[in-house]
């Protein structure tokens, strides 16, 4: 069987196994919310200091919420079988327009930070397994296990601390210079100056755990009577790590990173606020403050496609990678 | 004899608790298969490793000399040596289901050698992949070329090891226990190949064994280990039929003979008592703890190879010339 004809076969295979979970995931997350004490017009009406019994009644109509809690979830569901997210009315718009303003900004930061861990992480593995025992590798050790048991968000702060106000390198929040009219590079720069320390929060976790995996499945690797054999064909020792010992401890990077994609997405949350970044991390969190369930609503199923996506790319690239996952 | 090819001379190969070799010297002809027997411990196999200088670390080569083709392979530079490694001496191991990597296709890393030392393109290294299999004579090349190694059997595989190590036509292979996991049907056919592939690209063949049913067959000379030094060499015939050390001729009488008693039922198979375990820390001749001859004098030095003609002993009760004599004084 042919690469290509693998990989078509996990992507069928993930794809159909997506539809149940789907259903799932909008039943609990519908449910879940109503048990949350408070409601969205208990929150505005706490916000404007005054409220009447019939100015409250108004307001729950207007959001839908008078009706009886199964007539709301038929709504929604119908909603969504006319590929719509429903209204909030604290926003004054529907909310796939809400989120499509800010899922763009949420997937470059996930990328970027993505990109950051495993690459740096799976750098900073691989010298580590080269030097294992020796200087390198316990630098590295120590760095790593404060990036891991330090939280991301801390280190955000201390970074902006550093960079930002003290040396004045890097800008401390938002996604680009508000009022500034910059085009080519100075736009991109300008991008790119406030992802980094978004990015390089987020990730730093990540980094730590993926140079440890790497740094464990590459020495398991460079035992393997593989290598012994690559030697023997008079490879050097940087081909036998790169061709054949790397590809091999890649595996287990993989589908860790696969499964920390959620997790990222949580992390999201807590960077995306710090750093006031307009993503869909902090358009959540100020749904929850909010009770705006709509909104929660649509960013919860998103994020949970999103999830589902990154875990058929990831058996994808699993199926790629080692020949010997069989699609059944 | 033929020219000499490989010439090791009193190799010597330490880990830090133990050493694995201990002065051995042997030698091998152009074109002339050598069979290293041993049991398992007896530092055949580092015996292989070090020829290539690769013996797993803390393990290293600590005295004696590896003379190849005119150059002295201990004292190589390590990019030197790797121009050696796949190019003039390559070897096979004893584990065809491990010693492929099982996420490139066959065609990649047979091609592998030869893209390294002759710099082709991938084009043409693939195109020299598929007449290796051929040669080795795994059917529809053209299609197994980009297979992966869990898609062929353990033969297969044996035969893809050999087409990865003859496809630089070296001087020297190594074959370190090349059929042990293999069945019997399929090891005479890996060792035809074997031979055939020594006379058609005129190799020195060195083949590490732990089954003397091999040896007679296919082996020019052997040499036999035990407990990291050579304590018989000889030809085939004189070794199997008969050997003058002791563990020589444990091992024969230890081997089963299909003639007669076939399922030992009525008498059973001699073993030699002990185990290999017990030569550690040994002063003098190391098979003296499970050596049912073993007298005082043996404990005291390790004794000296004697020989008689290409037959080679190193047993102190064992005087090849005085037993010559008294052969030829009796007749």
């Amino acid at each position: 069987m042919s690469n290509g004809t693998r990989v078509l076969k996990a992507l069928r295979r993930s794809t159909l196994q997506a539809i149940p979970t789907l259903g799932v995931i909008l039943v609990l997350n519908f449910f879940l919310l109503r048990l949350a004490p408070g409601d969205a017009a208990e929150v505005m009406a706490g916000e404007q200091g005054v409220a009447t019994e019939e100015s409250m009644a108004a307001m729950r109509k207007l959001f839908g919420l008078d009706i009886p809690v199964l007539d709301q979830f038929v709504a929604y569901i119908n909603n969504l079988l006319h590929f719509s997210l429903g209204y909030s009315p604290r926003y004054g718009m529907q909310v796939e327009d809400l989120i499509a303003q800010r899922l763009p900004g949420s997937i470059l930061l996930m990328g970027v930070a993505l990109v950051f861990a495993l690459g740096i992480g799976i750098f900073i593995g691989t010298v580590m397994a080269r030097y294992v025992g020796r200087l390198p590798d316990r630098i590295l050790s120590v760095v790593s296990l404060v990036f891991y048991s330090v939280p991301g968000f801390w280190i955000g702060l201390m970074m902006v601390v550093l960079f930002s106000v003290t040396l004045g390198w890097l800008p401390s929040g938002s996604d680009q210079t508000i009022g500034a009219d910059y085009s080519g590079l100075e736009w991109l720069w300008d991008r790119v100056s406030h992802l980094i320390l978004p990015a390089l929060s987020l990730s730093l976790v990540f980094i730590a755990i993926y140079a440890r995996l790497t740094r464990a499945s590459m020495l398991e690797s460079q035992g393997q009577d593989y290598v012994r054999t690559a030697a023997a064909k008079g490879l050097s020792p940087r081909a036998i790590t790169f061709r054949h010992v790397l590809r091999n401890a890649l595996l287990p990077v993989t589908t860790m990173a696969g499964l920390h994609f959620g997790t990222l997405l949580g992390g999201a949350v807590v960077v995306e606020t710090v750093f006031s970044w307009p993503g869909l991390g902090r358009l959540a969190f100020e749904s929850i403050m909010r009770r705006d369930f709509n909104v929660l609503l649509g960013i919860l199923l998103l994020s949970s496609i999103l999830v589902m996506i990154a875990n058929v790319i990831t058996d994808l690239v699993q199926a790629w990678l080692d020949p010997r996952i069989e699609v059944r | 004899m033929a020219t000499t090819l490989l010439e090791v001379e009193n190799l010597t190969v330490r880990f830090p608790r133990l050493a694995a070799v201990q002065d051995l010297s042997f030698s091998v002809g152009v074109g002339e298969t050598l069979a290293i027997v041993g049991e398992s411990g007896s530092g055949k196999s580092i015996t292989a490793l070090a020829l290539m200088r690769l013996v797993p670390p803390p393990g290293r080569i600590t005295g004696g000399s590896i003379r190849f083709d005119g150059r002295e392979l201990t004292a190589l530079p390590d990019a030197a040596m790797r121009k050696v490694r796949g190019a003039e001496i390559a070897m096979i191991f004893q584990e065809p289901m491990t010693s492929l990597n099982p996420v490139l296709t066959i065609g990649r890393q047979i091609g592998e050698t030869v893209r390294l030392h002759e710099g082709v393109s991938r084009r043409i290294a693939r195109a020299r992949a598929i007449e290796l299999l051929d040669l080795v004579r795994i059917p529809e090349p053209h299609r197994r070329v980009d297979d992966y190694p869990h898609q062929l059997s353990g033969g297969m595989r044996q035969r893809v090891m050999i087409a990865m190590a003859v496809i630089c036509r070296p001087k020297l292979l190594i074959a370190d226990e090349p059929t042990t996991a293999l069945d019997v049907t399929i090891q005479a056919q890996v060792l035809a190949l074997l031979d055939n592939l020594r006379r058609e690209l005129s190799m020195g063949l060195l083949l590490i064994t732990h089954d003397l049913g091999i040896v007679g067959q296919w082996a020019d000379r052997v040499v036999v280990m035990y407990a990291s030094r050579k304590v018989e060499e000889g030809s085939p015939d004189a070794i199997l039929d008969a050997p003058w050390h002791p563990y020589t001729q444990g091992l024969m009488a230890a081997s089963p003979r299909h003639a007669g008693d076939l399922h030992y039922r009525r008498t059973p198979l001699v073993e030699i008592p002990g185990s290999i375990t017990s030569a550690f820390g040994e002063t003098g001749c190391p098979f003296v703890p499970r050596c049912a001859l073993a007298e005082a004098r043996c404990r005291e030095v390790v004794p000296p190879p004697l020989s008689l003609g290409d037959h080679l002993v190193a047993c102190v009760r064992h005087d090849p010339f005085k037993e010559a004599a008294d052969v030829a004084l009796a007749g």
